[in-house]
């Protein structure tokens, strides 16, 4: 995690306006507000949304490794959540995978399309839901291959005592049906919220749109 | 401040005061499980686990004040007490970042 945090703190330092400082800070401090609304689902088990799509979207995916991180890093430290041990491991699904497959999503489905289409919506939607589950399926691979690398000479599991044919499975479809859902929800409400208010503060659009009144003013 | 931005801090502030919901689910997240939890579901505490799981002990662990009991208001109190702190440690941290790197 280490180069990748490296990494992304340069893309930052080049790429980070001023003017979105307080949303960086805002998506930080949501990331962690958003992991504590644990969801029951049936069967016993909990879950929740991350916040990393949307996150994704609106600051780019470079920004958000940083924003999730440091959500995630706290949580461990100060409220034992998640655990130091697996810090990597969930920053690398959650702080990495999520927000990169959420932002490539929504703009292959958004296409050329305006940036006040109701496509776009949609767009932020599918990019909540599929970020999450294969920030999911990413966990349920390296829960699943634990017990294959870390046991005692007799077989017994050291970590996670359940193999991949287990987490794999319950990762994936907890996710498809209920938090990935959850997730999309959130993702798409404030979405369209900052279709109706301000579309500069997404990523990438300012730089559209100043590209494309060059191209206009070489032709004019 | 950017009426965008203002709004959202409300909504965040909406969040934490929902916050103690979170609460209600009762149950452990797949794979987040606790010794004592594993041991339960079976019937062994696998030993790398119980090794490290005493390598770290948070100053807050579960959201919660240690010694604090079980009572409803007090658990909801202290996961109010943790968002807030959360919000204001992770939302400065990365103010005080983006501050020193912002261009422009």
């Amino acid at each position: 995690m280490i180069p990748i945090w490296y990494y992304a703190g340069k893309k930052l330092s080049t790429e980070l306006r001023s003017k979105q400082v307080p949303l960086l800070a805002l998506a930080a401090a949501f990331s962690f507000v958003i992991m504590m609304f644990n969801v029951p689902i049936p069967g016993g088990s909990t879950g929740h949304a991350v916040g990393g799509a949307i996150i994704g979207i609106v600051l780019g995916p470079w920004a958000a490794i940083i924003a999730i991180s440091v959500a995630l890093v706290l949580q461990a430290l100060m409220f034992g959540d998640g655990g130091i041990t697996a810090i990597a491991a969930n920053c690398f699904n959650m702080a990495v995978v999520m927000p990169f497959v959420a932002y490539y999503v929504y703009r292959a489905i958004s296409a050329n399309t305006e940036i006040t289409s109701s496509r776009r919506v949609i767009a932020s939607a599918v990019a909540g839901w599929l970020s999450l589950t294969t920030a999911a399926a990413f966990t349920g691979f390296e829960f699943g291959i634990q017990p294959l690398l870390h046991h005692t000479a007799e077989g017994v599991p050291l970590y996670m005592p359940y193999s991949l044919n287990v987490t794999v499975p319950a990762m994936i479809l907890e996710h498809v049906l209920g938090f990935g859902i959850l997730e999309a929800l959130v993702t798409a409400l404030i979405f369209a919220y900052i279709q109706r208010t301000d579309t500069t503060i997404l990523y990438g659009e300012k730089i559209a749109a100043q590209k494309k009144s060059k191209k206009s003013a070489t032709i004019a | 401040m950017d009426k965008i931005t203002r709004n959202f801090a409300i909504g965040l502030i909406l969040l934490i005061i929902l916050a103690p919901l979170g609460l209600l689910a009762v149950g452990e997240t797949f794979g987040e499980w606790g010794p004592e939890e594993v041991k339960e579901k079976l019937g062994f505490v696998p030993p790398g686990l119980e090794h490290l799981s005493g390598l770290w002990s948070a100053p807050l662990p579960d959201y919660a004040m240690p010694g604090s009991g079980d009572s409803m208001t007090v658990a909801a109190g202290a996961y109010i007490l943790s968002a807030v702190l959360g919000v204001l440690i992770c939302g400065g941290l990365l103010y005080f970042i983006g501050k020193k790197v912002a261009k422009d």
